[in-house]
């Protein structure tokens, strides 16, 4: 697959957020960097899918920005940002009946205008996207048949599809069994490290976090309360201080 | 990754036609095609019954010689003056039901979901009835009653039904209670009314195509085409808004005005026929669903709902014209029986189900 831009560059710049009259984080200054695999972890109702969430422009913030190479994310046209940053949401609805290449295909639908809506690279993106997640084989069946897994591997194909050097995943291994977890897990590292993917996870656990990611953002009370690379810096981020405490105990 | 094989095709359980040109790449479902062409080849067949019976009969000859105006005079005038248009209506304003059951059932993602349900007929109803008791019945009157009396209707509906978006089951729990309330004030006013007035309204009410004439149905049909090729051109963000709000703007759908675009759009297909031949009710429910089990698509597909709501509409209608002749039964008394029928077995199966 080909990413054609170079890795893009997403932050928040004093981001203050919330839903109606709660505000979940004030003043977040966060930086994804470039071409890695970042988890964003923190204990329930932490924020950390709240700030996903205005990452991906699906909340408004109260105050402050979200950069996508140095422009503001609301500024871009839907369709256009759509290109450029994918999401696998928390929940999302298979319609009834719907197939595995069908609901793939519907991630093409930034790429696709009123009379172009099955073009050569439509095609040749859905059937790459179905082959790196495996579901080829499936392609044919109905989602309603298939094992959670399988499902959410479908999902990950419908953004995949979409072609976005950028993809952010909220909540990606939630409901699956542990098995399926790390499938799902190693599976985002090989579309990071051989795709160049840019990828923001929103993750429970912290194992899995200081195990597949480059950079980790840790959030309690919707606060970053640390951030960086866990292998290399992992005792000043994570060893033995309080935040691992903190985390464990919430959970 | 090597390139893939650009012969290979992506396989959809299904069979599909992919037509690529230098402008136009289109994906087609074989299966829809052949559900859509015989029923529309059906419900033409049945229009040109319509044209041919009755209380005069002309032959089906001298029903195609109508149209380039070639047949006697009688025949003429009775097949192109008399019938068309009310077969022309049936025809137009059972698509326009359907695809509007299409979209108030794709954003409610209920199959429930359709313009009776969320109150609209019953609006229209009250806004008509007032016309007809207070100021009496003229044809115009009567129609921009029944328009304002829906719209208002349904933007009560969505606003009351309103918090941080609009979700599809508070817009039917919304709906069926404003329309609870609508309908007590309609019987209300037809108990308080005259009784010739009562059952001129108690006609109305029921939906019917009798007696239209091309100055009542061409303009409602310019509506329908007109507001019937915008709504095709939203259906691919319909379908998206279908897998939930967060999947559609992922995938740069701006939800919630898309939402509002559809409710519009499928308010103003119900408002465009309800204004002429009243609130003929179960073509926009059972239309898309029908439809859906045929083509055994994903979610809905507008184009096959109006192609069935075309041919259940069109049916009815000869029905309602010839079952009990010379009677002439509003279309509205057989929808509902075809519709009631349909909601049973939905029932049902939906029970047996679950």
């Amino acid at each position: 697959m080909s990413l054609t831009t170079a890795a893009p560059q997403l932050h928040a710049e004093a981001l203050t957020i919330g839903y109606e009259q709660r505000v979940i984080s004030e003043n977040l200054n966060v930086r994804i960097p470039e071409g890695k695999f970042t988890v964003i972890v923190g204990p329930n109702a932490c924020g950390k899918s709240t700030l996903l969430r205005a990452l991906a422009r699906l909340i408004k913030p109260r105050s402050g920005q979200v950069l996508l190479d140095g422009k503001s994310v609301t500024s871009l046209p839907a369709k256009e940002l759509a290109r450029r940053l994918g999401l696998l949401p928390q929940s999302s609805i298979a319609p009834d009946g719907i197939t595995v290449a069908d609901l793939v295909a519907r991630g093409r639908y930034p790429h696709q205008k009123l009379l172009r809506q099955w073009s050569v690279e439509d095609e040749s993106a859905v059937a790459e996207a179905m082959e790196a997640t495996g579901v080829s084989a499936l392609s044919g069946r109905l989602v309603d048949e298939l094992s959670g897994g399988q499902r959410q591997r479908v999902w990950v194909a419908m953004v995949l599809a979409q072609q976005t050097p950028l993809m952010l995943l909220d909540e990606p291994t939630t409901f699956l069994d542990i098995a399926h977890q790390i499938e799902l897990l190693e599976l985002f590292r090989e579309l990071n490290l051989d795709k160049g993917h840019t990828l923001v996870a929103v993750l429970h656990d912290l194992n899995h976090a200081s195990r597949y990611a480059d950079h980790i953002i840790a959030m309690k009370d919707g606060v970053v309360v640390a951030e960086g690379a866990p292998r290399r810096r992992h005792h000043r981020v994570l060893g033995g201080g309080s935040v691992r405490d903190g985390l464990q105990n919430h959970r | 990754m090597s390139r893939l094989d650009p012969g290979k095709r992506v396989d959809f359980g299904r069979p599909v036609a992919v037509v690529r040109n230098r402008s136009l790449s289109l994906r087609l479902d074989i299966r829809s095609m052949l559900v859509c062409i015989p029923l529309l080849l059906a419900a033409l067949a049945v229009a040109v019954v319509s044209l041919a019976t009755g209380d005069y009969e002309v032959s089906v000859q001298q029903v195609l010689q109508a149209f380039t105006g070639d047949a006697p005079g009688l025949a003429q005038t009775i097949v192109m003056e008399w019938r068309l248009p009310r077969v022309l209506a049936a025809l137009v304003f059972g698509a326009a039901l359907g695809m509007s059951g299409g979209i108030f059932q794709s954003m409610t993602r209920n199959p429930l979901g359709s313009p009776d349900i969320i109150g609209f007929n019953t609006g229209a109803y009250t806004g008509a009835l007032i016309v007809m008791l207070t100021v009496g019945g003229s044809y115009a009157g009567v129609a921009a009653g029944a328009l304002v009396g829906g719209v208002l209707t349904a933007l009560a509906v969505y606003l009351l039904a309103y918090r941080r978006g609009s979700q599809g089951f508070r817009l039917i729990i919304v709906g069926i209670g404003i329309s609870a309330m609508l309908a007590a004030l309609n019987h209300w006013l037809i108990l308080q009314a005259e009784l010739e007035a009562a059952l001129a309204a108690a006609v109305w009410g029921a939906g019917s195509l009798n007696g239209i004439t091309w100055e009542q149905a061409a303009p409602a049909a310019v509506v329908v085409v007109v507001v019937g090729l915008a709504t095709l051109v939203v259906a691919r963000r319909m379908q998206l808004l279908e897998m939930g709000d967060d999947a559609a703007r992922a995938l740069g759908v701006r939800a919630e005005p898309t939402r509002l675009l559809l409710l519009i759009l499928g308010v103003a297909l119900t408002a465009a026929v309800t204004a002429v031949a009243g609130p003929i009710a179960f073509v926009a429910l059972a239309a898309p669903q029908l439809a859906r089990r045929l083509t055994r698509s994903a979610g809905i597909t507008l184009l096959p709902s109006a192609v069935m709501g075309a041919f259940l509409l069109v049916s009815s209608d000869l029905a309602a014209q010839r079952l009990f002749a010379p009677i002439q039964l509003p279309v509205g008394v057989v929808t509902v029986c075809i519709g009631g029928i349909y909601l049973v077995w939905l029932l049902a199966r939906e029970a047996r189900k679950s």
